[in-house]
């Protein structure tokens, strides 16, 4: 597979769960590209493969049949140990629920990936003061995640995401703990990113957040629908 | 980074980290006293038969020293041949007998001993000066409180007591030159020594010893001495220190497999203690640890992040339960020490640094393994699975 300006190659890809003795398709046959600096929104009704979609995508899950490529290479045979590594190095990951360590402090969060990858002390500082200040959170980076509010949580999330500078940017309802206001600044942040060059495939439910990108992407029952 | 987010999980919930800290360190303290007591006895008294330098004892064949009233006969020629031996430095016979001293309308008995002052290994001065003549004797601290007497005083010392004719052996009059501390003696035991000749004048057995303390030449090998005598004397049992600790471990033997189980049960404790703690941490965390592995952190350094919560666990606990192991086992020993007929000199419990590196080693090893189940359930997490339960949770 080759990476000929398409960030994500998805064909024919299928994710079947078990759920007690019966057969979940939570995807029934996708087939999607996603070309470089892109900016995609998944969007559909819960329960349509939204997120199976993104967590394959992402390498945190394995489909049950069909190929998935995430710039250039074959993610969805990758053993445990390569999988890691792959995300670390060229995938951001932004939750709905921030998952930010709430022991560490916002500055602490946005090297730790950094650390993980083994990039050096000067660099990791340097690195997470700049995004830190991306995001607009200079003034706070000694802050724990339980002295932020909502919205500056999400923003050190992205910045966490951004770390090691990876080729994908995915979002799983970014904006959903967030009320409107706040939801509006992570949407703005969002097009910036994608203005300065990174890729991003966000699955939500929040309407502006989905027209705020350039292109929708429609699922129903584990089917794209629109693309 | 690892160690930073372990300590870091570990002080998030403090109450909850420091009663299992204290737990660990009960845990700890009952182990490191399970295994003084499993060697604490045998050192112990390892210690207290090679404290004067004697490394072999002589008996009367098939006895233990003051097993019985028996004796060896023909101390001289005995004497004689040992020295012989090059291998053997020092030969200190002692007879025991029993004294009996009137005090008022009341009479005072006491365990003798008959020694030469000069190569005597039994007691220790504590006061005054030793039995150089004949005319003197020494005693220890209950007996001189039994009779009510000073260093210096004279009282009138009789042996060989005939309870059918109720007469003595032996009588005359001897000066107390001093206070000792008999180092195989109860602490309410009464004793005494004067020279060997003066018991022998007061109607003990001549040239009769009821042991022989031998000290050997250094790099001597104690066990070739031991066979020789016995080969050479028929009529003694010779023992050495490996033969005397080998005795009392038989004797001992139900001490330490009672410090065994307890040592064994404290440290099963403190292992559940520790599983239990940081596998209920670990599920409190599945979404954190999940989305640290969706970040790209390996699988191993969740691992190791786990293991090292344990290890935090069990080191803190052990390290003030060595605290704790120490101060209950210099309480229990004082219990321990009024047993009756028991030498002053023996500790149950004996602190030696190879007993507190060995139960420190214990925990940190439990320890390792109770943060092992915890961890492998956190890097067993299914990722995607884990972040969808905890988004509907």
């Amino acid at each position: 597979m080759t990476d000929d300006g398409r960030i994500i190659e998805l064909r024919e890809v299928k994710r079947d769960y078990a759920v007690g003795a019966e057969r979940v398709h939570a995807l029934r046959g996708v087939t999607l590209d996603v070309a470089r600096r892109d900016y995609v929104a998944v969007v559909g009704p819960s329960g349509c493969g939204k997120s199976t979609l993104l967590n394959l995508v992402g390498v945190i899950d394995t489909p049950t049949s069909g190929t998935v490529a995430v710039a250039g290479r074959r993610v969805d045979a990758m053993r445990d140990r390569e999988a890691t590594n792959f995300r670390l190095l060229n995938i951001g990951f932004v939750f709905q629920r921030f998952y930010l360590m709430p022991i560490l402090s916002a500055f602490e969060n946005v090297a730790l990936p950094m650390a993980e990858a083994k990039v050096g002390t000067a660099e990791r500082r340097e690195r997470a003061a700049r995004l830190l200040s991306y995001v607009g959170l200079s003034a706070r980076e000694k802050h724990r995640p339980a002295e932020l509010s909502g919205g500056e949580q999400q923003r050190v999330a992205i910045a966490r995401a951004l770390a090691n500078e990876p080729a994908l940017l995915l979002a799983d309802e970014p904006t959903g703990e967030l009320d409107a206001r706040t939801g509006a600044e992570i949407i703005a942040l969002f097009e910036k990113l994608n203005a300065d060059g990174t890729t991003i495939v966000v699955v939500t439910h929040d309407e502006d957040l989905a027209s705020a990108a350039r292109r929708k992407i429609h699922m129903r029952d584990g089917l794209v629908v629109d693309a | 980074m690892r160690a930073t987010l372990a300590a870091a999980s570990l002080l998030r919930h403090r109450a909850r980290t420091l009663l299992a800290i204290l737990g660990v360190a009960v845990a700890a303290a009952m182990l490191l006293d399970m295994v003084m007591l499993a060697s604490g006895m045998r050192e112990s008294f390892r210690q207290l038969l090679m404290s004067r330098g004697f490394e072999l004892r002589l008996a009367p064949k098939g006895t233990l020293p003051f097993d019985t009233d028996a004796t060896i006969p023909n101390v001289a020629s005995i004497s004689s041949t040992l020295r012989s031996n090059p291998d053997i430095r020092l030969i200190s016979p002692v007879l025991g007998a029993s004294i009996h001293v009137p005090v008022g309308e009341r009479t005072v008995s006491s365990a003798v001993l008959g020694i030469d002052p000069l190569v005597q290994g039994d007691y220790e001065m504590t006061e005054g000066r030793d039995v150089t003549d004949m005319g003197s004797i020494v005693v220890n601290d209950y007996l001189l409180a039994q009779l009510g007497k000073r260093i210096g005083d004279t009282i009138d010392v009789a042996t060989g007591y005939d309870p059918q004719t109720r007469t003595y052996a032996g009588r005359r009059p001897l000066k107390i030159s001093g206070r000792v501390r008999f180092l195989y003696g109860a602490a309410e035991q009464s004793a005494s020594a004067m020279r060997r000749e003066t018991l022998e004048a007061m109607g003990g057995p001549r040239d009769r010893a009821s042991l022989f303390m031998i000290s050997l030449a250094a790099g001597a090998d104690a066990e070739r001495v031991r066979i020789w005598v016995e080969r050479t004397f028929p009529n003694v049992t010779a023992i050495s220190i490996a033969t005397a600790i080998a005795s009392v471990d038989e004797r001992l033997g139900y001490f330490r497999q009672l410090a065994f189980i307890l040592g064994a049960v404290s440290l099963f404790v403190g292992f559940l203690l520790v599983t239990t703690l940081v596998t209920v941490s670990v599920n409190e965390r599945a979404g954190e640890i999940a989305v640290l592995r969706a970040i790209g952190v390996a699988r191993s350094h969740i691992v190791q992040q786990i293991v090292i919560e344990g290890v935090v666990l069990s080191v803190v606990g052990a390290l003030l339960g060595l605290g704790l192991g120490l101060v209950t086992a210099r309480y229990l020993n004082t219990i321990l020490s009024d047993f009756p007929g028991l030498p002053v000199a023996i500790d149950f419990f004996l602190f030696q640094p190879a007993a507190a590196w060995t139960a420190l080693g214990l925990l940190v090893a439990s320890g390792i393994g109770a943060g092992v189940y915890p961890a492998w359930r956190a890097a067993s997490l299914p990722i995607s699975t884990t972040l969808r339960r905890e988004a509907i949770a």
